[in-house]
């Protein structure tokens, strides 16, 4: 039973989070020469901005800005420059534990924290059936991790059933991708922006969430560009907006579905395009008919004027860029909300050359390249189908199993904690993923834990989720490993290790080499290095969708970075996907997909009249694991807290500052609101970075997307009160 | 001297800014403030808007806090960059602080001396771009030749500024805001009216 062995405070003051403020040794030991500078990337958001590391007696002191670097060309958000601040810190883990209740987490051996995991593998396998270990990972590993844990989950442990975090991130745009133009990538890379003529951000609080991409939006703008910004909450890139749409969460299709109408009134149709690269336009032509803007505006809230702006301008524009992120992604229709986005593009004709794209922005570290190489539950590398008899073959091959060995596909992140729940999985290994943070329904997350009969988690902190585990493996930071990483633009990237791990911290990878061993399957797991696993990673890719096969170590340095797919060696890369015009299919063709508006999962009603949607805050990242230790960042947002637009406030006689008790169908958080203006009236706002009394996700819902399994957080109905 | 201002001035361009204090975090690295940033990113009035600012030291050509400064403690360099207070005469009066019409120069208790922005010393002596221009996601923060951002960006810089009747000439621009974005922007006049007032706004 995996239970916590200390009270929370305990556990709270041994292994933090503590605030580092100071670099390693001090200001006076971090201003003298450092041992070397290391060109590697930020490990914080999908860009993967590129940053010099500053190192002494094997710690990171410092940071340079790397201006060479094509991306970025020097920028950075607050978490790139005090990224380094994780490194060298008081809560960082440095030998394995056990938690023994009671007592503690008591320093074991590695050999004794591996003989105990083995012996629970075997013994819940042999009880239960391979599958009642499950394996959760994460996508701020490097693609060669991604590849490797895919491999040994499937290889070495045998279970069907592992997921990862993009689940909670990448899957809608994923899957609505793969249904529209048979691959899973940015259709550009953001060189575009720059030359384009409207850009169309919906759902995408670029500011903060990818900050970078802010100055190719202003450059663009610069040039004369449009924005159309479509966002419940007026972010700092709405502010300055030609064009702001604030609608209600959740009714995207509708707003899309409307746009694409007019556009078809109108004639703004490429038909060159549509009748020769694209299927599916005439049904899509009959659903859309009846969505009216005025039915439109009653939907949405957003006057029917400014959808009509919005279908002249996208109509009409002679280049255009639509990016959109979690806010129209993270809901139980999170996919067909990315198809109605496409669906204007592709009405459009409008992508595959310059100034002309579409994408959606990557969240996590490697949010990209981890959900390429085989870490999700139904997928293998090169973005392969688990299910496709030819893809297991192919990737079989490679590993020298036979097919019949490959586990099919198994459950995704959400449904494995359910499984867990139901008592179904008894085993869980996590590396990389903070689910009692970062999942919906904390309080039904908490409870799964702890019907856990055996977990092991691996991390470079105790997060919150690991402090559930029996045995607590510490493993490596970005910085502590060599590899690569795949940004938002489909750009694979050098991750350089810059000192390695301290004390008895173990390279993640070393980590599934060793159990590999001891599960007997060594022979499968014998890389010597990083690049090895690369290396075997790029065959395994080839011929699939995201092909790696052409890319090297030397060329991603040589080149700073790489774009996927770059199928033979020598072959420079492609930057810009669709070019010919061909499309992922046999017949090359695009696909419309037709999607109908359909209410969201949680019902809003007299009793819970409030949509609450959630995000992120630019000083923190994911679960907060890593930023919540970080002096600065935390100094700047330490706490959530609830926005609330001055009218809701004023119904319920709530002045800035005061706690609020929200209540959903789950739960209820107290938090300080932050009356603001900035808001729909009918809508309130939390980010979600913190755990326990602090955490949002006490009231979001386990509902998910039938295709994506994404939960949908960006909808939850609610209550609010004042309580002082 | 260093030739990085022959050809480069620096410019503050603030209707771009996303508020995410990338330049405070990269200025609190240097080393010789050592936790303490000398830009300061001014969130306006969160209550009505998410527009921030930041302010750096404008650099004046005549400046106040060098000329009220009783112990001459405050030098303007040739290239016309005004430094912070020299350790050894600064005798932590605040004169400075008072007279500063933009409100730039501090005084450290732990340093006992009026430390401020001094445009990356350290940097632009061996002719790299102050840090706060380097790290600006959104180049808000712009170092370069003065024709190059004209061409650029549709606002204007400027350097002259009326303090009731004294006119003041900075080394720092500072670009105007093009965008007709009021300070004050509720969501609330970008929806639907029948949408507000229907009464029960959830019911599709
Ligand atoms: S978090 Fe993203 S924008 Fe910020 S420095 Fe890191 S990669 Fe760049």
């Amino acid at each position: 039973m995996a239970q916590l062995p200390l009270s929370k405070e305990e556990i709270l003051e041994k292994f933090g989070p503590h605030q580092k403020h100071e670099p390693p040794g001090g200001w006076d030991f971090s201003v003298q020469d450092p041992d070397s500078k290391v060109k590697t990337h930020c490990c914080f958001c999908g860009q993967g901005c590129g940053i010099i590391l500053k190192t002494k007696d094997n710690q990171v002191i410092g940071f340079d800005p790397w201006e060479a670097f094509p991306f970025n060309k020097g920028k950075l958000c607050p978490k790139g420059v005090k990224r380094y601040m994780q490194g060298s810190h008081p809560d960082r883990l440095v030998y394995p534990m056990e938690n023994r209740p009671g007592i503690g987490y008591e320093r074991i051996s590695w050999e004794e924290a591996y003989t105990k995991i083995i012996e629970a593998i075997n013994r819940i396998q042999g009880q239960h059936g391979k599958d009642a270990f499950a394996l959760l990972s994460g996508v701020s590993l490097t693609n060669e991790k991604s590849y490797l844990i895919g491999k040994f989950a499937r290889v070495a442990l045998q279970t069907a059933n592992l997921d990862y975090n993009g689940r909670l991130c990448m899957v809608s745009a994923g899957a609505g991708n793969k249904k529209a133009f048979g691959i899973d990538r940015a259709a550009n890379s953001w060189a575009d922006i720059l030359e384009t003529d409207l850009i169309l951000c919906t759902g995408t609080n670029v500011s903060e969430c990818a900050p970078i991409t802010t100055d190719y939006i202003w450059k663009a703008r610069d040039r004369g560009a449009k924005l159309i910004v479509v966002d419940p909450r007026m972010t700092p890139i709405a502010r300055t907006a030609d064009l702001y749409l604030p609608v209600r969460p959740g009714t995207d299709v509708y707003l899309f579905n409307t746009i694409l109408n007019l556009m078809i009134e109108a004639g703004d149709i490429d038909f060159d395009f549509v009748n020769n690269h694209t299927v599916g336009f005439e049904d899509i032509k009959k659903t859309v008919a009846k969505y009216s803007p005025q039915d439109c505006e009653k939907v949405t809230g957003v006057p029917a004027a400014n959808i009509i702006k919005a279908a002249e301008w996208w109509g009409r524009a002679r280049r255009s860029f639509l990016l959109h992120a979690r806010g129209i992604e993270h809901h139980t229709k999170g996919v067909d909300n990315v198809l109605s986005c496409i669906n204007i593009v592709l009405a459009s004709g409008r992508i595959g050359r310059t100034g002309c794209g579409y994408g959606t922005i990557t969240g996590q570290g490697n949010g990209q390249g981890g959900r390429e190489q085989g870490h999700k539950c139904d997928q293998l590398p090169g973005n392969r189908d688990i299910t496709n008899p030819e893809h297991r073959k192919y990737v079989a091959g490679v590993w020298g199993i036979d097919e019949k060995e490959l586990p099919g596909k198994g459950l995704s992140a959400q449904e494995i904690v359910n499984d867990i729940h139901a008592g179904k999985i008894k085993g869980l290994l996590s590396i990389c993923f903070n689910p009692l943070v970062s999942l919906p329904d904390t309080q039904f997350t908490e409870e799964a834990l702890k019907k856990l009969d055996f977990y092991v988690a691996i991390d470079f902190f105790l997060n919150e989720t690991a402090r559930y585990a029996n045995i607590i493996l510490p493993g490596s930071l970005h910085e502590e490993d060599e590899g690569t990483a795949t940004t938002a633009e489909g750009r694979v990237v050098r991750i350089q290790s810059a000192v390695t791990p301290p004390g008895e911290a173990k390279i993640d990878w070393h980590i599934f080499q060793d159990l590999a061993k001891r599960l007997g399957r060594e022979k499968y797991f014998s890389f010597q290095k990083s690049e090895d696993i690369f290396n075997e990673m790029r065959v395994a890719s080839h011929g699939g969708t995201a092909d790696y096969y052409g890319i090297t170590y030397g060329m991603i340095e040589k080149k700073m970075g790489v774009f996927w797919p770059c199928p033979e060696v020598g072959h420079p890369g492609t930057p810009r996907l669709f070019e010919d015009k061909k499309f992922y299919f046999p017949d090359g063709k695009a696909r419309f997909n037709t999607v109908e508006y359909r209410p969201s999962a949680d019902v809003i009603n007299e009793e819970y009249p409030v949509y609450l949607t959630t995000g992120r805050v630019i000083f923190h990242y994911l679960s907060g694991a890593q930023t919540r230790r970080i002096g600065f960042l935390t100094d700047q947002c330490p706490d959530p807290y609830v926005e609330i637009h001055p009218r809701l406030a004023d119904d319920h006689d709530i002045k800035d500052g005061d706690i609020v008790r929200i209540t959903s169908r789950r739960g209820s958080i107290d938090l300080k609101a932050k009356v603001v203006k900035t808001i729909r009236p009918d809508t309130v706002f939390v980010p979600y970075h913190w755990p326990d009394e602090k955490s949002i996700n006490r009231l979001t819902q386990r509902a998910l997307d039938p295709v994506s399994k994404i939960p949908e957080f960006k909808m939850s109905a609610v209550r609010i009160e004042k309580i002082s | 001297m260093s030739d990085v201002f022959e050809e480069n001035d620096f410019f503050i361009d603030p209707q771009r800014c996303i508020g995410c204090k990338a330049c405070e975090a990269a200025c609190s690295e240097c080393s010789t403030h050592r936790g303490v940033p000398m830009i300061h990113l001014d969130t306006l009035d969160r209550y009505y808007t998410v527009k921030t600012g930041p302010t750096v030291c404008m650099h004046c050509d005549d400046p106040a806090c060098a000329s009220v400064c009783p112990a001459d403690a405050i030098k303007r360099t040739e290239d016309g960059v005004v430094q912070s207070s020299l350790k050894p005469r600064c005798i932590g009066c605040s004169n400075c602080q008072i007279a500063c019409p933009f409100g730039v120069p501090k005084i450290f208790r732990l340093q006992a001396q009026m430390l401020k922005c001094d445009m990356c010393y350290d940097r632009t002596s061996i002719g790299l771009k102050p840090m706060c221009t380097t790290v600006c996601p959104s180049e808000t923060l712009f170092f370069g030749p003065k024709s190059v951002i004209e061409k650029l960006r549709k606002n204007k810089p400027n350097n002259e500024f009326t303090f009731g009747k004294q006119k003041i000439t900075t080394k720092v621009y500072l670009m105007s805001d093009n965008s007709d974005a009021p300070v004050d922007m509720d969501v609330v006049d970008f929806m639907s009216s029948s949408h507000i007032n229907e009464g029960d706004p959830w019911i599709v």
